[in-house]
């Protein structure tokens, strides 16, 4: 142990007279190494970034739920023909919600394009009108200070609003407009929160930003020939979604008399799916990443490697010297591997430390931009960090170790002999 | 006498594709303790391969030799480490010295692999350094030596583990005729003190000095002479 420690001072002492007399072969492999980790932390940071803004953006629309628009039978069942159209009811909401013991929550959905007006400003927005559920389910946020509809804005019918950033932006100039109002087909409505913004990747009729949400039992005495657009649900967990929709289509089918098999007398747009997707493909992107940045930093190792060799070539006399005077295989080994590590550890430091340098300014800038937006802030975790060392220590020690295996298998007659 | 090398009928053959050299063809030699033998001879005598087998740098192809009683041939690499670190004390003609670490360092070198600790590596470095009267130079590189104060930093080197023999190969071959001297005189001294000497050189002027003067000539001794006390 005792050896050990004073031979691992002698291998330091020695590397540091190297470090002075090959300062410039040092610097370049250490900058190699630094370059391929950086490739490699700010390649799988930003795989990072975009994988979970993937996440949170194509959860904008709202977690595991599914939108139902009715459509028309294509068979004849009971008695009656193909083609029939088929219409929800606020009975339907009812039914599905006490009826189906795999859906947690509906909302119904009316829609229609009004003029929403602040003065003489108007903006030719969707209003719609829905259940306090409706907000949780499509992931709309109220600002601090603001709320969403709740359960007596349905009883009551009450005048009320929840506006999309955009709109409340276009319509004040500010988002912070709770409890002033604005006018919807003559009618004032007290805003009582604006939603907070987000990115959606998938969506129907519009981003939420540009909507004004009031009740739909408000809604309703507004527009009372108006039909219902769609039905929102959310199965009670991610994996009853299948059964779900079986109920849903055996439930309403029974109401309407048609076949529970006819897929298309209902349209059902259900979000797992791409969620899965999107999930996938963001997997996927940070795999490529990762494998590009593995492949920079295995081009970096190899040059560690050459390196390491022309060292060991040149310093052959040297190792046929330490032989003679009575090193072992690994005492001559030693000090090579432990040049290669150290130089494989400095550039993967300089690399991480430069990496999260610039991952930090790029955080701070302000994003503007829908693209910038999307692409996500680049995000630095622990395990790249963990990977990105551990690929280089064996990177390092492998570049060491054969041409010093190499070396030290020469019979020091030979190598004190070398020119 | 006590016998310190005995080598027996050993052959050395090297094969480079078809072609086969015999640098020694059936070798014995018998070196005793505090004797002082120059090997000389013409190059390709086989004198270098007798010098690397003698300070176990290299095995003989077949034969035996003994060094300080142990047999040595057949013995895997890091003994023969061991062996060479406690028994042979080499000075080689172009010194050998590792340019990037200053005497009292290049010295150390043999104590670092013997397992010597560090008070003590420096301490026997530093009387050693004294001894080849360079107890002022200790801190300097090689570079910042004459070529006779790199060789006597190298003498220091090979007898700071207190070797068996002292293995020397052409030492004086890239000094000047003064440093040669001083060098020589280095060893004569030595001698005088006990150490076992084989030195090997083509020069005659200093193999003269030497107590026995063995001569190889195609691989084999042709002569054998040792001076009267």
């Amino acid at each position: 142990m005792k050896t050990l420690l004073a031979e691992l001072r002698l291998v330091l002492r020695l590397f540091q007279a190297d470090v002075t007399h090959n300062r410039k072969r040092i610097a370049l492999t250490v900058i190699a190494i630094g370059w391929g980790t950086l490739s490699i932390v700010m390649l799988l940071s930003f795989g990072e970034g975009l994988r979970q803004s993937f996440h949170v953006n194509t959860r904008g629309m709202g977690v595991g739920i599914a939108v139902v628009w009715p459509g028309a039978t294509t068979r004849a069942w009971a008695g009656l023909p193909a083609g029939r159209p088929i219409q929800f009811t606020d009975e339907d909401a009812e039914l599905i919600a006490a009826r189906i013991p795999e859906i947690d929550g509906v909302s119904r959905e009316y829609a229609t394009r009004r003029g929403v007006s602040v003065g003489e400003k108007t903006v030719n927005a969707r209003v719609r009108g829905v259940d306090a559920s409706f907000g949780a389910m499509r992931n709309i946020t109220p600002q601090p200070g603001g709320r969403f509809l709740n359960e007596r804005d349905l009883q009551e019918k009450r005048r009320v609003v929840v506006l999309g950033d955009e709109l409340a932006q276009d319509l004040f100039g500010s988002q912070d407009v709770v409890g002033r109002t604005v006018q919807i087909q003559q009618s004032t409505f007290t805003v009582v929160g604006v939603a907070v913004p987000k990115t959606m990747m998938g969506m129907y009729s519009g981003p939420d930003k540009g909507q004004a949400t009031i009740p739909a039992t408000t809604y309703k005495s507004m527009w009372t020939d108006h039909r219902m657009s769609n039905l929102i649900y959310r199965p009670v967990s991610p994996e009853l979604g299948d059964q779900a929709k079986a109920q849903l289509y055996r439930i309403l089918g029974g109401r309407y008399r048609f076949d529970p098999a006819d897929e298309r007398a209902l349209g059902v747009w259900d979000t797992r799916r791409n969620q899965q997707i999107t999930d996938n493909i963001g997997l996927g992107i940070q795999m490529f990443l990762g494998l590009i940045g593995a492949l920079t930093l295995f081009v970096g190792g190899m040059g560690v490697a050459n390196i390491m060799y022309a060292v060991v070539q040149e310093r052959t006399r040297e190792i046929g010297l330490k032989m003679a005077l009575g090193a072992k295989a690994r005492q001559v080994m030693a000090p090579f591997v432990v040049e290669a590590l150290m130089m494989t550890a400095m550039g993967g430091l300089l690399g991480t430390f430069v990496g999260l340098v610039i991952i930090t300014a790029i955080g701070l800038v302000p994003v503007t931009d829908d693209a910038l937006a999307f692409l996500g802030k680049p995000t630095f975790s622990l395990p790249i960090a963990a990977a990105t060392a551990l690929i280089l220590g064996s990177v390092g020690t492998l570049a060491g170790f054969f041409p010093a295996r190499r070396a030290a298998a020469i019979q020091p007659a030979v190598s004190l002999r070398y020119e | 006498m006590d016998k310190l090398i005995e080598l027996r009928d050993v052959r050395k053959v090297y094969s480079t594709g078809r072609l086969e050299v015999q640098a020694l063809r059936g070798l014995d030699l018998e070196v005793g303790r505090n004797e002082y033998v120059a090997i000389v001879g013409p190059s390709g005598s086989g004198k270098s391969t007798l010098m690397n087998i003698l300070g176990c740098l290299d095995t003989p192809s077949s034969g035996s030799y003994t060094l300080s009683g142990e047999a040595v041939a057949g013995l895997d690499r890091n003994r023969l480490a061991e062996i060479r670190n406690r028994h042979i004390g080499f000075v080689f003609q172009s010194f050998n010295l590792l340019p990037y670490a200053t005497a009292l360092e290049n010295v150390e070198l043999p104590l670092l692999f013997a397992g010597v600790s560090a008070k003590e590596r420096r301490e026997r470095a530093a009387a050693m350094l004294d001894r080849v009267e360079l107890g002022d130079r200790m801190e300097h590189k090689p570079t910042e030596l004459s070529g006779g104060q790199m060789q006597r930093v190298a003498i220091a080197r090979a007898l700071v583990n207190r070797p068996t023999i002292l293995l020397a190969d052409e030492p004086t071959g890239n000094l000047d005729s003064a440093s040669g001297k001083a060098i020589v005189s280095l060893f004569e001294e030595l001698h005088a003190a006990g150490q076992t000497i084989v030195l090997i050189t083509h020069d005659s002027g200093i193999a003269k000095l030497a107590s026995r003067v063995v001569r190889v000539q195609d691989g084999q001794i042709v002569e054998d002479v040792r001076a009267a006390a």
